[in-house]
């Protein structure tokens, strides 16, 4: 056990237990696993993705590249979770990844003996010959090394939530200047948002020995975290990170409601997406530490200083028992004497700056000027360092601590396009243009120090108060302990022994950066790509800024020339679910049901999907053998007796105003404002570009108020085009537009004996066709409630459609069922709608496909000559009159018992089945109980003219070949007689 | 240098010392018979083609920034030629063909990989749309094969069957389609162009068009000097209407923000690409297991290369509408890329209306898979002032006379289509 | 990116419809094929500022004119087209 005797900031009294590659450990409240798997002595964790080189822990938080686990097993397993970042509960089950058999002793590690070959881009360079061997053997193979963990591949059965916030201020950050910032502004009675990743507030100063007004830091976090938690216009979002930054002033954020429980409590969401609009935004994200470059940089017991003194501090948990320090900065040396105070021996101090001393270290052997040229040992057991004078020496140490100065943790403020620039103050990359409403504050900013960062938050947070209009006393600056943060810039040994590492889980070494600048590859984005430098789970967090620093010395430039890599969000991987919420599996869409829904449920309708509507498609009888059967006696039933549909999934728009007939007349290529009270005309509307945008019938219900359906699918579309056309083509038109599709219910009672129903359920009303014809249409009244009665006709038959209000939609369709029960009324689905409508030749969905024209259809005899309207002049462009387009026309097997298919292609008798005699394609079909066989609908090149030629349906993909006979499209009462009987 | 195996071992030996630029990164000479602006997939590929096919080496492609920076480098890297109308059909079906040959052409491995692609239906009307396509795939002599929900359960087990708003009722395959590297495509072009003689000249912006006689273009300027030209071509796909804009006439084209994710490397399991049919979503795997994703655009113009929250979630439904296993996987890169995205879907290759230019423009969310066919049938266009006989219907006075090549027949909506 | 609608209020950007460029005026009924190709297909897409028509489809129903520069995303103005149009 590496566990400190006493201190940290770990529960004690609340033992965990945790396992881990199938092994039991334990644990404390508070730990991370990694923290864990220190105490424990674990110092192999992972391996890497390329060369599956043994890795340990390198850092304590979520910049880590090597300690990916899979977290939890069977459905909730989450590869690639970084150790480093899943706080420890009680039954924690974590296994390794990328090795096999086993992460002590890998096969594939054998990729390590091929490195000489694995260079950058050695792919592109070979696997080309024989061609076909890439697709059998190199490829197959590459793909199944790929990956690091695996997922489960059974659905998640966790769910997600998402929460929208507003606020004057957004905190990123609880570290030191974040607690300053939202205690500022809070107190000046701002509404603030304030966002951590983990669940402690305080940041650094949980790692870090500093003192604030003489308490140890974390206590003063803990006060502030307090206070904050008091004031009501203040929400800490905990265990939260904000991933991306969006227009005006639009903020993603990811919280983790329940990732650090076993699983989540009934009903908890698993993580929450939040979509915050900050006025005001302060960065506060603090600082990554980075990595130095030298031979053997990878090895188990190499690692960041700054986790080092994490895992000591906060976590009581110390990695090795002989710890060296290779620093380039101050903040280094300050590690070193933290270990000391803990009682770790300190095997030595390696700092290259010459010279430098921020502080005495009594007992540490220092090598001022020197460097580490080399590490031994499968998990470091001796490091070789060169001193200032050139000797080398080997030094026993089995954990080396890397500190090699500090970058700002900005990535989001450049997700709008700000680009960082270099800050040789610093030696790193700081973001001087932050996107609109936010400012920086603290390491965020490139200022390191306590009293810096504290300093820094307080003057922002008062200053985004102050802009949102909440002035107040700002809180008085404490006192802080020293903090040195003089720092080198970015340091590579050259010539060391083995490999350096830039990308630790990419295995990006500097011979890669060497390889690909002397191929070219010299532009920030093509190194990049060409070694997948920066591309792995960790961003490139620990790796970006010293691979721009090898790249600007390889080609010979200033860092400063060697220009900058925005950065995209996420700024940490998000889980999929977390974005996509509830909208999932049969919730991802919502389901709209008609009034009449719970009446077909009980009928036995089997429904399909209409875009979002739920239509009933058939109601199959006991004793029927299939959908044919029964779709087949519904559309009998209405060619010979009486049916009812459910119709109110059809778009509705009520148009009102003086000159609602004129707004019509430019709307659908056939006039409207010479139509009469109470009469209904059936409809075509283009597009601008000539092409058919929908149909349907508009009625006239008084002078200057007229009712219009479009198709189900086309509904908002036309409402839509409606608005547009009067708020914007012709505002001067004194017209008025609303959709009432929701509020209508309407049922269509189709059939000979239709209007014999319609006077059992209307007895006062006359329906002759003296007193109510064709397209005629009239309101009234049932049951006290609004009626509309149209004798409108989709199915060719006598027939009317009634609407209600929605809420007695449900009340009318039994009503009519009752009154039609001596008729053996029918109910009937959008499947015997089709065979009706497909019987009559009627264009739908299939036909009015946003490639056809009017004439195309047959109604090119509608299109007005006489008035303007949308889409006349483009209609009239040569390519949509040409002679041989492919227009509307029926078909028929010329056997008249093989079946047809939809999507079949129409080629002529005789030829090969080749695009060149490709003549138009079958749009529709059915099963034509009046025709006791199967017809279909067609658009065929020059189909008008060739009524009564054979030509070939061809089915290539399901390998039919059908002679058809090509005829109207119109197979049953052409002359329309039964809808007017 | 050859690649090869042999030409890798040999170096390794070396310690890989002895690499030369995979292209020479040329400084811009005074004049040249053809400049081509745009040092994406395309216009490299058009360069490689007028060597190649044509003869015309003295060539040179002219890029703002880095070579494959723009949508080369900004796509889902799908490779398929799975159309319906016959002005498409021929030409993706030549891409195809020419990415099955492209690595030995190139001798630079692109990682073309045919793992298939299904496009997923869920309707009757869906079916016989896609019934429609295939069919005419197979008349144009290109593989398809319908599958029905088994066919589908098949390939892909861990799709949405049980618990789905819109169920899967089957699937149209390509089994030829499938993926490619991107960047891989950019730099093999670009070394195989450079190898035969053309000049690559990055960090060159073009500000203006030199004119002749007549008014006929005789060269750019850039941020890099004049160049003279006899033929300017442009391939600026994302950017076609500012450089039109210089050169005096519009397009029928709108710039649209695309935006695409990859996640957190994973294990393979996801066998070739899948496009679901009643949601923007569509997904992939790579060679290095991360699963890479779209959907819709963003949906209003934009030259800014990134997107908005909305449709990373719109996206991400559709993945969890039909793939509920990817909830735990993580999104760890998303980027946009400006699309140009034309009147009615298709691209236009074409003279443009100012004498001694040449257009390749209009790709929408396209241009990736069409980039060996694209620089091909531009090469052609170029050398012999002609169309290319798979190119002929992507013209630009289409528009005019109504003979619009419309997959999806939305009309002139862009961001429809 | 959100839209501050003058009848609803500051809104989140997916309640709203695009519709493009609100610059090209539909030609008089005579004004002939070319000029209707013209405005039904050819457009400035210009890099910077544009006035636009978005529609608050998931709101009023109201068409707008945005102004909006399509390199940073930056709304400058929004107002109700119908007004816009007087």
């Amino acid at each position: 056990m590496s566990r400190l005797a006493a201190g940290g900031l770990i529960d004690r009294s609340q033992p965990l237990r945790f396992r881990f590659d199938g092994r039991d450990y334990g644990g404390f409240a508070g730990d991370t696993l990694a923290s864990a798997l220190i105490a424990n002595d674990v110092r192999l964790v992972g391996r890497s993705f390329k060369y599956h080189r043994p890795r340990g822990l390198l850092t304590a938080g979520a910049e880590e590249p090597n300690a990916l686990v899979t977290l939890r097993a069977g459905a909730r397993a989450e590869p690639n979770s970084r150790a480093t970042t899943i706080e420890l509960y009680d039954g924690l089950e974590a296994k390794s990844q990328n090795r096999w058999p086993s992460l002590g002793f890998d096969l594939m590690a054998v990729n390590g003996l091929m490195s000489p070959l694995f260079v950058a881009g050695f792919y592109y360079k070979t696997f080309m010959w024989p061609a076909a061997l890439w697709e059998k053997l190199y490829e197959p193979l590459i793909r199944r090394a790929a990956g690091l963990g695996a997922l489960s591949g059974a659905p998640d059965p966790d769910h997600y939530d998402k929460a929208h916030g507003f606020c004057d201020l957004l905190v990123i950050g609880a570290g030191p200047a974040g607690l300053a910032a939202a205690l500022a502004a809070g107190r000046a009675g701002a509404r603030v948002f304030l966002l951590e990743q983990e669940n402690e507030l305080g940041g650094r100063l949980l790692s870090e020995r500093h003192e604030i007004d003489g308490r140890p830091g974390h206590l003063w976090a803990r006060e502030v975290a307090d206070e904050l938690s008091a004031l009501p216009e203040v929400t800490i979002l905990r265990r939260t990170t904000a991933f991306g930054v969006y227009d005006d002033r639009s903020y993603g954020a990811i919280e983790r409601v329940a990732d650090h429980l076993a699983e989540p409590l009934p009903g908890q969401p698993r993580q929450r997406l939040w979509k915050i609009v900050a006025k005001r935004t302060i960065l506060a994200a603090g600082a990554i530490e980075r990595p130095i470059l030298f031979g053997g940089n990878d090895r188990p017991g190499v690692m960041m200083a700054s986790a080092v003194q994490s895992y000591v501090n906060r976590f009581a948990a110390v990695p090795g028992r002989r710890i060296a320090l290779f620093t380039t900065s101050d903040s280094g040396w300050q590690v070193a004497a933290d270990l000391r105070a803990a009682g770790v021996e300190v095997a030595a101090l390696i700092d290259p700056r010459e010279g430098a001393a921020p502080m005495a270290l009594p007992d540490v052997p220092l090598f001022a000027g020197g460097t580490v040229t080399s590490t031994h040992g499968r998990i470091l057991r001796s490091i070789g360092v060169r001193a200032a004078g050139g000797r080398v020496t080997r030094i026993a140490a089995d954990v080396l601590a890397m500190a090699g100065g500090w970058n700002p943790a900005m990535g989001i403020g450049c997700n709008l396009g700000s680009r960082p620039i270099w800050s040789e103050a610093i030696h790193s990359f700081v973001l001087k243009a932050p996107p609109p409403g936010m400012a920086l504050a603290g390491a965020a900013a490139g200022r390191f120090s306590l009293a810096e960062t504290i300093g820094d938050g307080l003057r922002e947070g008062m200053a985004a108060a102050a802009d949102m209009g909440h002035e107040g006393h700002a809180p008085p600056m404490p006192r802080t302990s020293d903090d040195k943060a003089g720092v080198a810039a970015p340091w590579h040994v050259p010539g060391g022994r083995g490999k350096a590492f830039v990308d630790f889980q990419h295995d990006v070494t500097d011979s890669d950066i060497a390889l690909s600048v002397r191929e070219g590859f010299r532009s920030v984005e093509h190194l990049k790509r060409y070694t997948t430098l920066g591309m792995a789970t960790d961003q490139g967090k620990t790796s970006q800024v010293n691979a721009h620093a090898l790249l600007a010395m390889y080609s010979g430039k200033a860092i400063v020339e060697a220009g900058t890599v925005l950065s995209r969000p996420p700024y940490l991987p998000v889980a999929i679910g977390a974005f996509a919420g509830h909208h999932r599996d049969a919730d991802f869409r919502p389901v709209r049901l008609t009034a009449g829904h719970g009446w077909a449920v009980e009928q036995g309708a089997r429904f399909v999907d209409a875009g979002q509507w739920k239509r009933a498609q058939w109601f199959a009888r006991p004793g029927e053998t299939g959908w044919l059967e029964t779709v087949s006696r519904e559309a009998r039933a209405v060619r010979s007796g009486v049916g009812l549909c459910d119709v109110s999934t059809l778009g509705k728009i009520e148009l009102s105003g003086a000159d609602a007939g004129v707004l019509l007349d430019r709307l659908y290529i056939n006039n409207f404002s010479t139509l009469k009270v109470g009469r209904a005309r059936y409809g075509v509307m283009l597009r601008e570009d000539g092409i058919v945008m929908d149909d349907g019938t508009t009625t006239r219900l008084a002078e200057d108020r007229y009712f219009l359906t479009t198709t189900t699918a086309n509904a908002a579309r036309v409402m839509q085009h409606i608005d547009y056309c009067r708020q914007i083509l012709w505002p001067e038109l004194d017209v008025q537009a609303v959709s009432v599709t929701e509020q209508w219910a309407q049922y269509a009672v189709a059939g000979p004996l239709s209007r014999r129903l319609l006077q059992y359920l209307l007895p006062d009303l006359d329906l002759s066709n003296e007193a109510f014809p064709f397209m005629a249409a009239a309101e009234t009244r049932w049951r006290g409630v609004p009626m509309r009665i149209f004798r409108l006709s989709f199915s060719g038959e006598l027939a009317y459609e009634l609407g209600v209000p929605a809420a007695y939609g449900d009340a009318l369709v039994r009503a009519l069922m009752e009154a039609g029960r001596p008729l053996d009324a029918t109910p009937y689905g959008t499947e015997a709608l089709g065979v009706l409508r497909i019987e009559k030749g009627h264009a739908a969905g299939n036909e009015l496909n946003g490639q056809t024209t009017a004439a195309d259809l047959g109604f090119g005899g509608m299109m007005s000559t006489k008035k303007d309207y949308i889409g006349r002049v483009m209609a009239a462009r040569p390519g949509l009159t040409d002679p041989d387009r492919p227009v509307l026309i029926g078909i028929r097997p010329v056997d008249r018992v093989s079946r047809l298919a939809g999507g079949a292609h129409l080629l002529p008798t005789g030829v090969p089945d080749i695009a060149a005699h490709d003549e138009g394609h079958v749009t529709s079909v059915a099963f034509s109980p009046m025709m006791d066989g199967w017809i279909g609908l067609a658009l065929l090149r020059r189909g008008r003219e060739r009524i009564g030629e054979h030509v070939r349906a061809v089915d290539l993909l399901r390998g039919t070949d059908v002679e058809v006979e090509i005829c109207s499209p119109v197979f049953v009462d052409p002359e329309g007689v039964r809808l007017r009987g | 240098m050859r690649y090869s195996i042999f030409s890798l071992a040999r170096q390794a030996l070396s310690g890989h010392r002895g690499w030369r630029p995979a292209w020479r990164d040329a400084a811009p000479r005074d004049a040249y018979d053809v400049v081509i602006v745009g040092g994406g997939g395309h216009g490299l590929a058009t360069a490689h083609y007028l060597a190649r096919n044509h003869g015309i080496t003295n060539v040179a492609v002219i890029e703002k920034g880095w070579i494959g920076g723009g949508n080369a480098g900004r796509n889902t890297t799908i490779i398929r030629s799975n159309y319906g109308l016959p002005g498409n059909i021929p030409f993706y079906e030549w891409s195809m063909k020419l990415w099955e040959g492209l690595e030995q052409d190139l001798n630079y491995n692109a990682m073309v990989s045919q793992r298939g692609v299904l496009n997923l239906y869920h309707s009757d009307a869906q079916r016989d749309a896609y019934v429609r396509r295939g069919n005419a795939m197979r008349l144009h002599g290109v593989d398809a094969e319908l599958l029905d929900r088994e066919g589908v359960r098949r390939i892909a087990p861990f799709l949405n069957f049980d618990n789905a708003r819109f169920p899967i009722q089957g699937g149209l395959l390509q089994p030829r389609g499938g993926t490619a590297r991107h960047d891989a495509v950019v730099w093999g072009y670009a070394r195989a162009a450079s190898a035969r003689g053309v000049d690559i000249v990055q960090n060159a912006e073009v500000t203006g068009f030199l004119r002749g006689p007549g008014g006929r273009i005789a060269g750019v300027e850039t941020s890099r000097g004049t160049i003279r030209a006899n033929k300017v071509a442009v391939a600026v796909a994302g950017n076609s209407s500012r450089v039109a804009a210089m050169a005096g006439f519009r397009l029928p084209i709108e710039s649209h923000v695309l935006q695409a994710f990859v996640s957190e490397a994973l294990k393979p399991l996801i066998p070739g690409v899948i496009t679901f049919g009643a949601g923007h979503f569509y997904v992939s795997q790579s060679d290095k297991g991360g699963l890479v994703f779209g959907g819709d655009i963003d949906g209003y113009n934009s030259y800014a290369q990134r997107g908005n929250l909305p449709v990373v979630e719109d996206v991400c439904e559709g993945g969890m509408a039909i793939m509920p296993m990817i909830g735990r996987a993580r999104l760890l890169r998303s980027w946009g890329g400006i699309m140009d995205m034309s009147m009615d879907g298709s691209p236009i290759i074409d003279h443009a209306p100012v004498p001694g230019l040449y257009l390749n423009a209009g790709w929408c969310y396209g241009g990736f898979k069409a980039t060996p066919a694209s620089g091909w049938c531009f090469a052609h266009l170029i050398a012999r002032d002609e169309p290319h006989p798979v190119a002929t219907d992507f013209r630009l006075d289409r528009f005019a006379a109504g003979r619009m090549v419309d997959e999806k027949g939305q009309g002139a909506q862009p961001n429809l289509h | 990116m959100r839209v501050k609608c003058p009848y609803c209020g500051d809104r989140d950007v997916h309640e709203f419809v695009y519709r493009g460029d609100a610059a090209p005026v539909r030609p008089a009924a005579d004004a002939g094929e070319a000029a209707f190709a013209d405005y039904v297909y050819l457009r400035d897409n210009p890099a910077g500022p544009i006035a636009e028509h978005w529609y608050h489809a998931q709101g009023c129903r109201n068409w707008l004119v945005v102004e909006r520069d399509t390199r940073s995303h930056a709304i400058a103005a929004v107002r109700l087209a119908r007004e816009a149009a007087r």
